[in-house]
């Protein structure tokens, strides 16, 4: 173990059924840093978190501290013991409670609590992390700013070494986010090592002294901060290098006629999930993708046209014509139909069978008093069992029992059979497997030859450089570019993810 | 025109069939409870054609009273499906809120007279007007429920506990008696028709719900909401309005089954009337097989699951059980029910039957 660092974890491999979550894997925190672990989704980055913090014990590898050598961390509790402390995105503390008594539960010796010298111990201690609130304020009283410092104050008055912030960020707002930075700051003098695990870019940037990437269950590196310039970090996580981004778009797409009206049109977007304002229109036949990193706002925007997320303003037109929507249901009646990102939660009918799962959205067009025949849906239904190819034992299984893949494409049949005049898909292709994706890009390009125009979203940039034909690039929840012809290519689009030229050096 | 001989999956047989379907719960539930009364006691099925009080030749025997007994039970049963699988809970206020509506229908019939010899309405006016407060009631329940999301059972606590005293309020703490011969033919029988009004009336309901099932599209609708209510939403369904239709339609099941109660006996008396019917009502639903956390349901189990509960009430009348010791009995029978007919038994109970039928032939071959 190297003199100045205070953890290292050396080969830690860990893996659940059917995957390998990480292997082989090192990362080493260092007396008064902050350190980024960065990484897509599924790169492992809170497998690993959760190996280092109990939640999850270890395959293979080890752990060390400095000056306890090494340590088997098999529990949360193992974890405190040795100065290990979380907090995460989601307040972990109680909110009927007070300051003091979240900063002191569960840790008293006796049954006996002295409140008069918890209250003042607890106010000596946020007073010296400059922590502007009373020990005595009930917590849920608080910002969730200052319920998260809370909770910070909480492990460092528990001696922790090492402070890990599970995307600590993601529900303030910037002068937060500014406070918890130079809490954040004094921490880091005090010699605690910090791991930050965040989406933001700028903040890792601002604040953090070197980075970890992960992608796959797999170190791609650890680097300081001024060694890696933007553009490198998201090729590093994204996993294409700069050289080898040749163009592999596939055969050439049909112009667009840029005269005609805009099928869909809107000005001035803006949700209450923090989107926009945004312009963004799109025509018939053309293929438009969001892409960003994750949380940068793709899905948001999307979810702004359907009116899936409370519309908080902005002018939209279809065809040309001014019209409002503002909830699914409007949106479905101007032909708008939505393939959402998460499908367990927001796509499937689960104990539904799958007649019903892919008649569900027109028979909610077509209106309470106008259902389908049983022959009629189970027609719909098996006609489109056969246009996707969904693999299922028939139309009354439940939906819940087929595979994701085909799950999806009974979400898919759903909205095709709503004949829509502009389909948005959010990750149709996010875990199913290969042929599947295929088959689904096939479809898409299908469609809008056909004259449909398509939204569609992933997290894979070489597929939205396969299928689509203009790419708006989000970050931070604003649109910051659009790309169109040439411009397509992965050196591109990283860049403007990682914020054009300036930050490429 | 598609040939008629395209190819057909292959059918699953139909005796699996039945057995995969919940409505086996309710069946074999009715089955067992008749045959162990077919060998305690076959007199227990017999049907006579006697003369009543009033001259008329009625249908009589313990079957029948079970029929004719289970009515107001089958209709809540009806309404209650359609509250649990939207909602995910279940209402305790129907008892309260027949109590209300019977109270609203004699103060109707009676006006201000609390003993008239004539009627001061017609019936269908009665009836209209118990319809319309008990689906305002309903719509209450519904509001609390949808839009303010609170917890079924505490949602409906309220007007379980103020029901029965708003009921004596409306017609100023008198039972009124209603006088006229026509109104108790709806609670006992027609002249001439040998078979209880009630359960004439049940199945009238019974029809036109399955009409209203199959002309719209309210079970579709009301699955979804109750299986995943953000993907109801995003497929353009208002969930909090389909929440707020179900109680409202439970509430016109309410007034029916009041209704019938107060022909029953001309009057009603609003501490008793329907006591603790809700808590059969749901447990007709459970025993429908129907999740009581609600999302799919099988409307005609949870109907046959409401004549197993009046099945097994007779049946315990029948062998002297005296009434206060009758909820202790059926308890018994109900744990037993339901325990058999979770989804953890009953997997267990199909490993075993398979682990049986590969054992016969081995046992042939050896």
């Amino acid at each position: 173990m190297k003199e100045d660092s205070l953890l290292e974890m050396r080969g830690i491999y860990k893996s659940f059924p059917g995957v390998k979550a990480l292997q082989n894997v090192d990362f080493t925190l260092r007396k008064g840093e902050i350190h980024a672990l960065m990484g897509e989704n599924g790169a492992g980055k809170s497998t690993l978190i959760k190996v280092l913090t109990g939640v999850h014990v270890k395959d293979e590898g080890d752990i060390s501290l400095q000056g306890k050598g090494k340590v088997n961390i098999h529990s949360p509790q193992d974890a405190q013991k040795n100065g290990i402390s979380t907090v995460y995105q989601e307040i972990t503390l109680c909110p009927n409670l007070s300051v003091a008594e979240n900063i002191y539960i569960a840790r008293g010796k006796g049954g006996l609590v002295s409140w008069r010298g918890m209250n003042k111990k607890a106010q000596k201690l946020l007073d010296s992390l400059g922590i502007a609130v009373k020990a005595t304020q009930q917590l849920a009283s608080c910002s969730i700013a200052v319920q998260q410092m809370v909770a910070i104050a909480r492990a460092v008055d528990m001696d922790c070494s090492v402070l890990i912030l599970d995307e600590p960020t993601s529900s303030l707002d910037e002068s937060e986010v500014a406070k918890l930075f130079v809490l954040m700051r004094q921490l880091k003098e005090r010699g605690v090592g910090i791991i930050f695990v965040t989406h933001f870019l700028d903040q890792v940037y601002e604040v953090c002294d070197r980075i970890t990437v992960l992608r796959d269950g797999q170190l791609v590196g650890e680097y300081e901060i001024e060694n890696l310039p933007r553009i490198q970090l998201v090729s590093k996580m994204l996993g294409k290098e700069l050289d080898d981004m040749a163009d592999i778009k596939g055969e050439a797409q049909p112009e667009i006629d840029k005269s005609s009206t805009p099928v869909y049109a809107a000005e001035g977007l803006s949700s209450s999930e923090g989107i926009g304002p945004y312009n963004f229109e799109i025509r018939a036949g053309e293929v438009n993708g969001f892409t960003g990193l994750l949380g940068s706002g793709r899905s948001e925007s999307v979810r702004a046209i359907f009116g899936a997320d409370k519309v908080t303003g902005g002018k939209v037109k279809i065809d040309g014509k001014d019209v409002k929507i503002t909830k699914p249901r409007q949106a479905m009646a101007h032909g708008i139909a939505y393939l959402p990102e998460d499908r367990k939660r927001d796509g499937i009918v689960g104990d539904l069978s799958v007649r019903d799962n892919i008649i569900l959205a027109l028979q909610v067009k077509t209106g309470f008093f106008k259902p389908f025949s049983k022959a009629k849906a189970t027609e719909f239904a098996e006609e489109y069992i056969k246009l996707l190819d969904i693999k299922t034992a028939s139309v009354n299984t439940p939906i819940k029992s087929l595979s994701g893949g085909n799950q999806q494409k009974v979400i898919l049949a759903r909205w095709l059979l709503t004949h829509p005049k502009y389909l948005i898909l959010d990750e149709p292709t996010r875990g199913i497997d290969i042929g599947t994706k295929t088959d689904i890009q096939k479809l898409v390009l299908k469609l809008a030859s056909e004259g449909m125009c398509v939204t569609f979203i992933s997290s894979e940039t070489d597929e939205m450089l396969r299928t689509c034909s203009r790419l708006l690039v989000m970050r931070d929840r604003k649109l910051v570019g659009e790309l169109t012809g040439d411009q397509l290519t992965q050196a591109a689009v990283m860049n403007t993810i990682a914020g054009g030229e300036k930050n490429a050096e | 025109m598609p040939s008629k001989n395209k190819a057909v999956p292959p059918k699953t047989p139909l005796w699996a069939r039945i057995t995969k379907h919940q409505i086996i719960i309710p069946i074999a539930a009715l089955l067992a409870l008749a045959l162990f009364n077919l060998i305690a006691d076959p007199s227990f099925f017999r049907i006579e054609l006697k003369e009543n009080s009033a001259g008329n030749m009625i249908l009589s025997g313990n079957l029948i009273s079970i029929i004719d007994s289970g009515s107001e039970l089958a209709i809540l049963a009806l309404g209650m499906t359609l509250v649990t699988a939207a909602s995910g809970g279940q209402d305790i206020s129907v008892g309260a809120a027949i109590a209300i509506s019977g109270s609203v229908m004699l103060r109707v019939l009676c006006g201000n007279n609390s003993h008239p010899t004539s009627l001061q309405a017609p019936i269908i006016v009665a009836l209209l007007v118990a319809c319309l407060v008990s689906m305002a009631f309903g719509a209450f329940n519904g509001a609390l429920v949808a839009f303010f999301k609170i917890q079924p059972m505490v949602a409906t606590l309220i007007l379980f506990t103020a029901g029965r005293s708003i009921a004596a309020w409306i017609n100023n703490n008198e039972l009124p008696i209603v006088s006229d011969e026509t109104f108790s033919y709806f609670g006992n029988n027609i002249p001439g028709i040998p078979i209880p009004t009630p359960f004439l009336i049940a199945i009238v309901c019974f029809i036109v719900t399955w009409l209203f099932m199959k002309f719209t599209n309210i079970s579709l609708y009301v699955q979804s909401v109750g299986v995943n209510e953000k993907t109801s939403r995003l497929n353009g369904l208002n969930p909090e309005f389909i929440k707020l239709m179900t109680y409202v339609l439970l509430g016109l099941c309410v007034a029916i089954a009041a209704f019938i109660k107060v022909s029953r006996i001309s009057t009603i008396n609003y501490s008793v009337v329907a006591k603790d019917i809700e808590m059969d009502a749901i447990l007709a639903v459970a025993l429908g097989g129907n999740a009581l956390s609600g999302g799919k349901f099988s409307m005609s189990a949870s109907v046959l699951g409401a004549y197993v509960i009046q099945f097994l009430t007779t049946t315990l009348y029948k062998f002297e059980v005296k009434a206060t010791a009758l909820p202790a009995y059926k308890a018994v029978v109900v744990i037993a029910l339901v325990v058999l007919s979770a989804p953890t038994v009953r997997e267990k109970l199909s490993q075993l039957s398979k682990k049986f039928r590969k054992k016969a032939p081995a046992a042939k071959a050896a």
